[in-house]
Protein backbone atom coordinates (compact mmCIF):
# COMPACT_ATOMS: atom_id res chain seq x y z
CA UNK A 1 0.00 0.00 0.00
CA UNK A 2 1.57 3.25 -1.12
CA UNK A 3 0.74 5.36 1.91
CA UNK A 4 2.81 8.34 0.82
CA UNK A 5 1.28 8.71 -2.62
CA UNK A 6 -1.02 11.66 -2.96
CA UNK A 7 -3.44 11.81 -5.85
CA UNK A 8 -2.25 10.62 -9.26
CA UNK A 9 1.37 11.68 -9.50
CA UNK A 10 2.51 13.21 -6.22
CA UNK A 11 4.48 11.84 -3.30
CA UNK A 12 4.08 13.49 0.09
CA UNK A 13 7.08 12.92 2.36
CA UNK A 14 6.21 12.06 5.95
CA UNK A 15 9.64 13.12 7.18
CA UNK A 16 10.65 15.69 4.59
CA UNK A 17 14.37 15.49 3.66
CA UNK A 18 16.46 18.58 4.34
CA UNK A 19 18.55 20.31 1.68
CA UNK A 20 21.51 20.72 3.94
CA UNK A 21 23.89 22.44 1.51
CA UNK A 22 24.28 23.32 -2.15
CA UNK A 23 27.13 24.29 -4.43
CA UNK A 24 27.12 25.87 -7.86
CA UNK A 25 29.77 26.43 -10.51
CA UNK A 26 29.07 28.46 -13.65
CA UNK A 27 30.91 29.65 -16.74
CA UNK A 28 32.02 33.25 -17.33
CA UNK A 29 28.88 34.27 -19.26
CA UNK A 30 26.59 33.09 -16.45
CA UNK A 31 28.87 34.85 -13.96
CA UNK A 32 28.32 38.12 -15.82
CA UNK A 33 24.54 37.58 -15.73
CA UNK A 34 22.05 38.99 -13.22
CA UNK A 35 22.59 36.09 -10.76
CA UNK A 36 26.42 36.20 -10.93
CA UNK A 37 26.96 37.06 -7.27
CA UNK A 38 24.95 34.08 -6.02
CA UNK A 39 27.14 31.36 -7.55
CA UNK A 40 29.85 29.71 -5.47
CA UNK A 41 32.41 29.63 -8.26
CA UNK A 42 32.56 31.46 -11.58
CA UNK A 43 35.02 30.10 -14.14
CA UNK A 44 37.35 32.47 -15.95
CA UNK A 45 37.07 30.64 -19.26
CA UNK A 46 35.13 27.77 -20.82
CA UNK A 47 38.08 25.35 -20.82
CA UNK A 48 39.11 25.54 -17.15
CA UNK A 49 42.55 24.17 -18.03
CA UNK A 50 41.25 21.11 -19.89
CA UNK A 51 41.76 20.16 -23.53
CA UNK A 52 38.21 19.11 -24.44
CA UNK A 53 34.74 20.42 -23.58
CA UNK A 54 33.77 16.98 -22.24
CA UNK A 55 36.71 16.95 -19.85
CA UNK A 56 35.83 20.45 -18.69
CA UNK A 57 32.24 19.46 -17.98
CA UNK A 58 33.40 16.41 -16.00
CA UNK A 59 35.75 18.62 -14.01
CA UNK A 60 32.88 20.99 -13.26
CA UNK A 61 30.84 18.02 -11.93
CA UNK A 62 33.78 16.77 -9.88
CA UNK A 63 34.55 20.14 -8.31
CA UNK A 64 30.88 20.93 -7.75
CA UNK A 65 30.37 17.74 -5.74
CA UNK A 66 33.58 18.42 -3.80
CA UNK A 67 32.34 21.93 -3.10
CA UNK A 68 28.96 20.64 -1.93
CA UNK A 69 30.57 18.11 0.41
CA UNK A 70 33.09 20.74 1.56
CA UNK A 71 30.33 22.89 3.00
CA UNK A 72 29.50 20.27 5.59
CA UNK A 73 31.41 17.91 7.86
CA UNK A 74 30.54 15.08 5.49
CA UNK A 75 32.94 12.69 3.77
CA UNK A 76 32.58 10.27 0.86
CA UNK A 77 31.74 7.41 3.21
CA UNK A 78 28.81 9.30 4.70
CA UNK A 79 27.06 9.65 1.35
CA UNK A 80 24.73 6.73 0.72
CA UNK A 81 23.93 7.41 -2.91
CA UNK A 82 24.87 9.92 -5.55
CA UNK A 83 22.26 10.68 -8.21
CA UNK A 84 23.55 12.58 -11.17
CA UNK A 85 22.93 13.17 -14.86
CA UNK A 86 23.71 15.47 -17.76
CA UNK A 87 23.03 16.01 -21.46
CA UNK A 88 25.96 14.24 -23.06
CA UNK A 89 25.52 10.80 -24.60
CA UNK A 90 25.53 8.05 -21.95
CA UNK A 91 25.73 10.74 -19.20
CA UNK A 92 29.52 10.76 -19.42
CA UNK A 93 30.05 14.10 -17.68
CA UNK A 94 28.56 12.69 -14.50
CA UNK A 95 30.27 9.29 -14.68
CA UNK A 96 33.72 10.68 -15.47
CA UNK A 97 33.26 13.53 -13.02
CA UNK A 98 32.74 11.17 -10.10
CA UNK A 99 34.96 8.27 -11.14
CA UNK A 100 37.50 8.99 -8.40
CA UNK A 101 34.88 8.98 -5.67
CA UNK A 102 33.74 5.72 -4.22
CA UNK A 103 30.09 6.63 -3.72
CA UNK A 104 27.28 4.32 -4.90
CA UNK A 105 26.08 6.06 -8.04
CA UNK A 106 22.85 6.11 -10.02
CA UNK A 107 23.10 7.83 -13.39
CA UNK A 108 19.95 9.65 -14.43
CA UNK A 109 18.67 11.05 -17.68
CA UNK A 110 15.71 13.38 -17.74
CA UNK A 111 17.35 15.94 -20.05
CA UNK A 112 17.04 19.36 -18.39
CA UNK A 113 14.58 18.00 -15.83
CA UNK A 114 17.33 15.84 -14.29
CA UNK A 115 18.10 18.11 -11.34
CA UNK A 116 14.61 17.91 -9.89
CA UNK A 117 14.44 14.23 -10.87
CA UNK A 118 17.56 13.61 -8.75
CA UNK A 119 16.17 15.53 -5.76
CA UNK A 120 12.77 13.83 -6.04
CA UNK A 121 14.31 10.35 -6.17
CA UNK A 122 16.79 11.24 -3.41
CA UNK A 123 13.93 12.41 -1.21
CA UNK A 124 12.06 9.16 -1.84
CA UNK A 125 15.12 7.14 -0.86
CA UNK A 126 15.55 9.14 2.35
CA UNK A 127 11.90 9.24 3.29
CA UNK A 128 11.65 5.54 2.49
CA UNK A 129 14.41 5.02 5.08
CA UNK A 130 16.80 3.61 2.52
CA UNK A 131 19.38 6.37 2.90
CA UNK A 132 20.40 9.16 5.24
CA UNK A 133 22.57 11.28 2.99
CA UNK A 134 22.24 11.79 -0.74
CA UNK A 135 23.80 14.06 -3.33
CA UNK A 136 21.79 15.14 -6.36
CA UNK A 137 23.65 16.94 -9.12
CA UNK A 138 23.49 17.85 -12.80
CA UNK A 139 25.63 19.68 -15.29
CA UNK A 140 25.70 21.07 -18.81
CA UNK A 141 28.23 22.94 -20.91
CA UNK A 142 27.37 25.28 -23.77
CA UNK A 143 30.23 24.07 -25.97
CA UNK A 144 29.79 20.32 -25.43
CA UNK A 145 26.03 20.65 -25.98
CA UNK A 146 26.52 22.64 -29.19
CA UNK A 147 28.99 20.03 -30.42
CA UNK A 148 26.60 17.16 -29.72
CA UNK A 149 23.27 18.71 -30.67
CA UNK A 150 23.99 21.47 -33.20
CA UNK A 151 26.99 22.66 -35.18
CA UNK A 152 30.70 23.20 -34.55
CA UNK A 153 31.22 26.37 -32.53
CA UNK A 154 33.25 28.18 -35.19
CA UNK A 155 30.62 27.73 -37.89
CA UNK A 156 29.26 31.14 -38.85
CA UNK A 157 25.49 30.79 -38.51
CA UNK A 158 22.61 32.80 -37.11
CA UNK A 159 20.38 31.64 -34.26
CA UNK A 160 16.65 32.29 -34.45
CA UNK A 161 15.01 34.45 -31.76
CA UNK A 162 13.29 31.38 -30.28
CA UNK A 163 16.59 29.59 -29.59
CA UNK A 164 18.06 29.28 -26.11
CA UNK A 165 21.57 29.34 -24.70
CA UNK A 166 22.81 26.23 -22.86
CA UNK A 167 24.09 27.16 -19.42
CA UNK A 168 27.67 26.16 -18.62
CA UNK A 169 27.90 24.91 -15.06
CA UNK A 170 26.76 22.41 -12.50
CA UNK A 171 24.72 22.40 -9.34
CA UNK A 172 24.84 19.89 -6.50
CA UNK A 173 22.61 19.59 -3.45
CA UNK A 174 23.18 17.52 -0.32
CA UNK A 175 20.02 15.93 1.08
CA UNK A 176 19.88 14.68 4.64
CA UNK A 177 17.34 12.79 6.69
CA UNK A 178 17.32 15.43 9.42
CA UNK A 179 18.74 18.78 10.44
CA UNK A 180 18.00 22.38 9.66
CA UNK A 181 17.32 23.92 6.31
CA UNK A 182 14.77 23.98 3.52
CA UNK A 183 12.78 20.75 3.33
CA UNK A 184 11.42 18.92 0.32
CA UNK A 185 7.82 18.22 1.24
CA UNK A 186 6.29 16.93 -2.00
CA UNK A 187 7.43 15.64 -5.36
CA UNK A 188 5.20 15.46 -8.41
CA UNK A 189 6.56 13.20 -11.13
CA UNK A 190 5.66 14.30 -14.64
CA UNK A 191 4.32 12.37 -17.61
CA UNK A 192 5.72 12.63 -21.11
CA UNK A 193 3.76 15.27 -22.97
CA UNK A 194 4.02 15.38 -26.76
CA UNK A 195 2.32 18.33 -28.41
CA UNK A 196 3.96 17.67 -31.75
CA UNK A 197 6.59 20.45 -31.74
CA UNK A 198 9.52 19.51 -33.99
CA UNK A 199 11.50 22.74 -33.99
CA UNK A 200 14.69 22.09 -32.01
CA UNK A 201 15.21 25.84 -31.97
CA UNK A 202 12.04 26.32 -29.94
CA UNK A 203 12.54 24.09 -26.91
CA UNK A 204 10.52 26.40 -24.67
CA UNK A 205 7.40 25.73 -26.74
CA UNK A 206 8.15 21.99 -26.81
CA UNK A 207 8.50 21.74 -23.02
CA UNK A 208 5.87 24.23 -21.82
CA UNK A 209 2.91 21.79 -22.13
CA UNK A 210 4.76 19.33 -19.86
CA UNK A 211 5.30 22.07 -17.27
CA UNK A 212 1.63 23.02 -17.41
CA UNK A 213 0.60 19.35 -17.07
CA UNK A 214 2.83 18.72 -14.04
CA UNK A 215 1.99 22.00 -12.29
CA UNK A 216 -1.73 21.38 -12.83
CA UNK A 217 -1.41 17.84 -11.47
CA UNK A 218 0.58 19.10 -8.47
CA UNK A 219 -2.18 21.57 -7.59
CA UNK A 220 -4.84 18.90 -8.12
CA UNK A 221 -3.05 16.24 -6.07
CA UNK A 222 -2.14 18.50 -3.15
CA UNK A 223 -5.27 20.63 -3.18
CA UNK A 224 -3.00 23.68 -3.17
CA UNK A 225 -3.26 26.72 -5.39
CA UNK A 226 -0.42 28.82 -6.86
CA UNK A 227 -1.02 31.40 -4.09
CA UNK A 228 0.17 28.85 -1.52
CA UNK A 229 3.72 29.36 -2.79
CA UNK A 230 5.84 32.48 -2.42
CA UNK A 231 7.33 31.70 -5.79
CA UNK A 232 7.00 29.09 -8.52
CA UNK A 233 10.02 28.50 -10.77
CA UNK A 234 10.22 26.49 -13.97
CA UNK A 235 13.59 25.14 -15.12
CA UNK A 236 14.50 26.39 -18.57
CA UNK A 237 11.50 27.41 -20.64
CA UNK A 238 12.90 30.79 -21.62
CA UNK A 239 10.79 33.79 -22.55
CA UNK A 240 8.52 31.98 -25.00
CA UNK A 241 7.90 28.92 -22.85
CA UNK A 242 7.22 31.13 -19.82
CA UNK A 243 4.68 33.16 -21.76
CA UNK A 244 2.97 29.93 -22.92
CA UNK A 245 2.79 28.55 -19.36
CA UNK A 246 1.36 31.80 -18.00
CA UNK A 247 -1.30 32.00 -20.70
CA UNK A 248 -2.31 28.36 -21.06
CA UNK A 249 -2.45 27.44 -17.37
CA UNK A 250 -5.23 30.00 -17.05
CA UNK A 251 -7.39 27.78 -19.27
CA UNK A 252 -6.95 25.08 -16.59
CA UNK A 253 -8.16 27.45 -13.90
CA UNK A 254 -4.87 28.55 -12.31
CA UNK A 255 -3.25 31.96 -12.42
CA UNK A 256 0.55 32.36 -12.18
CA UNK A 257 0.74 36.07 -13.03
CA UNK A 258 1.99 37.27 -9.67
CA UNK A 259 4.49 34.67 -8.42
CA UNK A 260 6.01 32.79 -11.33
CA UNK A 261 9.42 33.02 -12.96
CA UNK A 262 11.58 30.84 -15.18
CA UNK A 263 15.23 30.08 -14.35
CA UNK A 264 16.13 30.50 -18.04
CA UNK A 265 14.85 34.08 -17.90
CA UNK A 266 16.63 34.83 -14.61
CA UNK A 267 20.13 33.54 -15.33
CA UNK A 268 20.89 35.74 -18.36
CA UNK A 269 20.07 39.29 -19.27
CA UNK A 270 18.41 38.77 -22.64
CA UNK A 271 18.94 42.40 -23.65
CA UNK A 272 22.71 42.57 -23.19
CA UNK A 273 23.87 38.94 -23.27
CA UNK A 274 22.50 37.91 -26.66
CA UNK A 275 20.86 34.76 -25.34
CA UNK A 276 17.65 35.14 -27.39
CA UNK A 277 14.83 33.32 -25.56
CA UNK A 278 16.96 32.64 -22.44
CA UNK A 279 19.00 29.96 -20.73
CA UNK A 280 18.59 26.21 -21.05
CA UNK A 281 20.38 22.97 -20.18
CA UNK A 282 20.50 20.82 -17.06
CA UNK A 283 22.64 23.41 -15.31
CA UNK A 284 20.12 26.20 -15.87
CA UNK A 285 17.71 24.97 -13.19
CA UNK A 286 20.48 23.40 -11.07
CA UNK A 287 22.70 26.48 -10.79
CA UNK A 288 19.80 28.90 -10.40
CA UNK A 289 18.43 26.76 -7.58
CA UNK A 290 21.77 25.99 -5.88
CA UNK A 291 22.92 29.58 -6.23
CA UNK A 292 20.03 32.01 -6.14
CA UNK A 293 16.87 30.19 -4.95
CA UNK A 294 18.62 28.30 -2.14
CA UNK A 295 20.09 31.59 -0.93
CA UNK A 296 16.59 33.13 -0.87
CA UNK A 297 15.28 30.15 1.11
CA UNK A 298 18.15 30.23 3.62
CA UNK A 299 17.68 33.95 4.20
CA UNK A 300 13.93 33.32 4.47
CA UNK A 301 13.12 35.82 1.73
CA UNK A 302 11.23 32.93 0.19
CA UNK A 303 9.64 30.33 2.44
CA UNK A 304 7.59 28.18 0.11
CA UNK A 305 8.93 27.44 -3.34
CA UNK A 306 7.73 25.16 -6.10
CA UNK A 307 10.55 24.11 -8.44
CA UNK A 308 9.48 22.56 -11.73
CA UNK A 309 12.35 21.44 -13.98
CA UNK A 310 11.51 20.86 -17.61
CA UNK A 311 13.26 18.55 -20.07
CA UNK A 312 13.16 17.88 -23.80
CA UNK A 313 13.52 14.17 -24.44
CA UNK A 314 15.10 13.83 -27.87
CA UNK A 315 18.34 13.11 -29.63
CA UNK A 316 19.89 14.51 -32.83
CA UNK A 317 18.90 11.23 -34.53
CA UNK A 318 15.20 11.44 -33.58
CA UNK A 319 15.16 15.08 -34.67
CA UNK A 320 16.66 14.15 -38.07
CA UNK A 321 14.04 11.41 -38.39
CA UNK A 322 11.35 14.10 -38.02
CA UNK A 323 10.13 12.87 -34.63
CA UNK A 324 8.57 15.45 -32.36
CA UNK A 325 10.27 16.70 -29.20
CA UNK A 326 8.87 15.05 -26.09
CA UNK A 327 8.46 17.22 -23.03
CA UNK A 328 8.74 16.18 -19.39
CA UNK A 329 8.59 18.13 -16.14
CA UNK A 330 9.11 17.13 -12.53
CA UNK A 331 8.23 19.29 -9.57
CA UNK A 332 9.31 19.50 -5.96
CA UNK A 333 7.83 21.61 -3.24
CA UNK A 334 10.41 23.15 -0.88
CA UNK A 335 9.49 24.81 2.37
CA UNK A 336 11.48 26.33 5.18
CA UNK B 1 -7.95 32.36 -24.21
CA UNK B 2 -9.44 29.21 -25.72
CA UNK B 3 -8.45 25.84 -24.32
CA UNK B 4 -6.02 24.07 -26.65
CA UNK B 5 -7.21 20.59 -27.54
CA UNK B 6 -5.17 19.36 -30.48
CA UNK B 7 -1.54 19.38 -31.58
CA UNK B 8 -2.53 21.50 -34.57
CA UNK B 9 -4.14 24.12 -32.31
CA UNK B 10 -0.99 24.17 -30.23
CA UNK B 11 1.30 24.52 -33.27
CA UNK B 12 -0.81 27.46 -34.49
CA UNK B 13 -0.68 29.03 -31.04
CA UNK B 14 3.12 28.55 -30.83
CA UNK B 15 3.56 30.13 -34.27
CA UNK B 16 1.60 33.12 -33.00
CA UNK B 17 3.59 33.62 -29.77
CA UNK B 18 7.05 32.87 -31.18
CA UNK B 19 8.89 35.87 -32.63
CA UNK B 20 10.10 35.54 -36.22
CA UNK B 21 13.64 36.29 -37.35
CA UNK B 22 13.96 39.89 -38.59
CA UNK B 23 14.01 38.75 -42.23
CA UNK B 24 14.24 42.15 -43.94
CA UNK B 25 17.14 43.26 -41.75
CA UNK B 26 18.84 39.88 -42.31
CA UNK B 27 18.39 40.21 -46.10
CA UNK B 28 20.00 43.65 -46.08
CA UNK B 29 22.91 42.50 -43.90
CA UNK B 30 23.44 39.39 -46.04
CA UNK B 31 23.35 41.47 -49.23
CA UNK B 32 25.86 44.02 -47.92
CA UNK B 33 28.33 41.55 -46.37
CA UNK B 34 28.02 39.05 -49.24
CA UNK B 35 28.54 41.89 -51.70
CA UNK B 36 31.51 43.21 -49.75
CA UNK B 37 33.16 39.75 -49.79
CA UNK B 38 32.66 39.68 -53.58
CA UNK B 39 34.22 43.15 -53.91
CA UNK B 40 37.24 41.92 -51.96
CA UNK B 41 37.32 38.86 -54.24
CA UNK B 42 37.31 41.15 -57.29
CA UNK B 43 40.17 43.16 -55.76
CA UNK B 44 42.17 39.98 -55.19
CA UNK B 45 41.43 38.88 -58.76
CA UNK B 46 42.68 42.21 -60.11
CA UNK B 47 45.78 41.88 -57.94
CA UNK B 48 46.64 38.48 -59.44
CA UNK B 49 45.98 39.77 -62.98
CA UNK B 50 48.40 42.63 -62.25
CA UNK B 51 50.94 40.06 -61.16
CA UNK B 52 50.79 38.73 -64.69
CA UNK B 53 48.59 35.64 -64.24
CA UNK B 54 46.29 34.52 -67.06
CA UNK B 55 42.55 35.12 -66.52
CA UNK B 56 41.76 31.48 -65.58
CA UNK B 57 44.85 31.20 -63.38
CA UNK B 58 43.93 34.46 -61.65
CA UNK B 59 40.44 33.03 -60.88
CA UNK B 60 41.99 29.94 -59.34
CA UNK B 61 44.45 32.00 -57.34
CA UNK B 62 41.58 34.23 -56.13
CA UNK B 63 39.61 31.20 -54.87
CA UNK B 64 42.71 29.88 -53.08
CA UNK B 65 43.34 33.28 -51.47
CA UNK B 66 39.72 33.61 -50.32
CA UNK B 67 39.72 30.08 -48.90
CA UNK B 68 42.92 30.89 -47.00
CA UNK B 69 41.35 34.06 -45.59
CA UNK B 70 38.15 32.15 -44.66
CA UNK B 71 40.10 29.48 -42.78
CA UNK B 72 42.35 32.02 -41.06
CA UNK B 73 39.31 34.02 -39.88
CA UNK B 74 37.71 30.76 -38.64
CA UNK B 75 40.86 29.85 -36.70
CA UNK B 76 40.95 33.27 -35.04
CA UNK B 77 37.28 32.99 -34.00
CA UNK B 78 36.28 35.89 -36.25
CA UNK B 79 34.30 34.15 -39.01
CA UNK B 80 31.63 32.88 -36.60
CA UNK B 81 31.04 36.49 -35.52
CA UNK B 82 30.77 37.64 -39.14
CA UNK B 83 28.39 34.71 -39.77
CA UNK B 84 26.23 35.62 -36.81
CA UNK B 85 25.88 39.16 -38.15
CA UNK B 86 25.42 38.45 -41.83
CA UNK B 87 23.86 34.96 -42.08
CA UNK B 88 23.76 33.80 -45.70
CA UNK B 89 25.94 36.76 -46.66
CA UNK B 90 29.00 34.96 -45.34
CA UNK B 91 27.76 31.37 -45.85
CA UNK B 92 27.23 31.53 -49.64
CA UNK B 93 30.64 32.90 -50.79
CA UNK B 94 33.58 30.49 -50.99
CA UNK B 95 34.85 31.81 -47.63
CA UNK B 96 31.72 30.28 -46.06
CA UNK B 97 32.57 26.94 -47.62
CA UNK B 98 36.07 27.21 -46.14
CA UNK B 99 34.50 28.01 -42.76
CA UNK B 100 32.23 24.97 -42.98
CA UNK B 101 35.26 22.71 -43.49
CA UNK B 102 37.60 24.38 -40.99
CA UNK B 103 35.10 24.59 -38.12
CA UNK B 104 34.47 20.81 -37.79
CA UNK B 105 38.24 20.27 -38.14
CA UNK B 106 38.79 22.46 -35.06
CA UNK B 107 35.81 21.03 -33.16
CA UNK B 108 36.58 17.34 -33.69
CA UNK B 109 40.37 17.53 -33.35
CA UNK B 110 39.90 16.12 -29.85
CA UNK B 111 38.66 12.81 -31.30
CA UNK B 112 41.90 12.29 -33.26
CA UNK B 113 43.04 12.83 -36.82
CA UNK B 114 41.21 9.85 -38.33
CA UNK B 115 37.86 9.41 -36.55
CA UNK B 116 37.74 13.06 -35.51
CA UNK B 117 39.07 15.46 -38.14
CA UNK B 118 39.04 12.94 -41.00
CA UNK B 119 35.56 11.56 -40.46
CA UNK B 120 33.87 14.81 -39.45
CA UNK B 121 35.59 17.25 -41.82
CA UNK B 122 32.66 17.26 -44.25
CA UNK B 123 29.94 17.13 -41.61
CA UNK B 124 28.55 20.48 -42.75
CA UNK B 125 29.97 20.77 -46.28
CA UNK B 126 29.25 17.14 -47.24
CA UNK B 127 25.65 17.71 -48.37
CA UNK B 128 26.75 20.77 -50.38
CA UNK B 129 29.32 18.64 -52.21
CA UNK B 130 26.96 15.69 -52.74
CA UNK B 131 24.15 17.76 -54.17
CA UNK B 132 26.43 20.30 -55.87
CA UNK B 133 28.32 17.61 -57.78
CA UNK B 134 25.12 15.63 -58.47
CA UNK B 135 23.43 18.74 -59.88
CA UNK B 136 26.43 19.59 -62.06
CA UNK B 137 26.43 16.04 -63.49
CA UNK B 138 22.70 16.27 -64.18
CA UNK B 139 22.99 19.67 -65.84
CA UNK B 140 26.02 18.47 -67.81
CA UNK B 141 24.03 15.48 -69.00
CA UNK B 142 21.09 17.67 -70.07
CA UNK B 143 23.49 20.02 -71.84
CA UNK B 144 25.08 17.07 -73.65
CA UNK B 145 21.71 15.69 -74.77
CA UNK B 146 20.35 19.06 -75.94
CA UNK B 147 23.51 19.90 -77.90
CA UNK B 148 23.91 16.50 -79.56
CA UNK B 149 22.50 17.62 -82.90
CA UNK B 150 24.23 20.98 -82.91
Amino acid sequence: MATKKLGKQTVCFSTPPVISSTYSIVGPKEGEGPLGKYFDLVLEDEFWGEKTWEKTESKIVKECISGCLGQEPVSNEDVDFLLSGDLLNQCVSSSFGIRERSIPYLGLFGACSTFVESLALGSMLIDGEMADTIIGSTSSHFCSAEKQFRFPLELGTQRPPTSQWTVTGAGAALLKAGGNGPKITHATIGKIVDMGIKDANNMGAAMAPAAIDTLYQHFQDTGRTPEYYDYIFTGDLGKIGKKIVKELIKTQGYNLDSNYEDCGCLIFDGETQDTHSGGSGCACCATTFCGYIYNQLKSQKLKKVLLCATGALMSPTTAQQQESILGIAHTISIEI
Amino acid sequence: MQKIETKKDYQNYVDKVSPNSPSMLNFIKAFCVGGFICVIGQGINDFWLLQGLEKTDASGATSITLIFIGIALTAFNIYSKIGKFSGAGSIVPITGFANSIASPAIEFKSEGLILGVGAKLFQVAGPVLVYGISTSILIGFIYYITTLGA
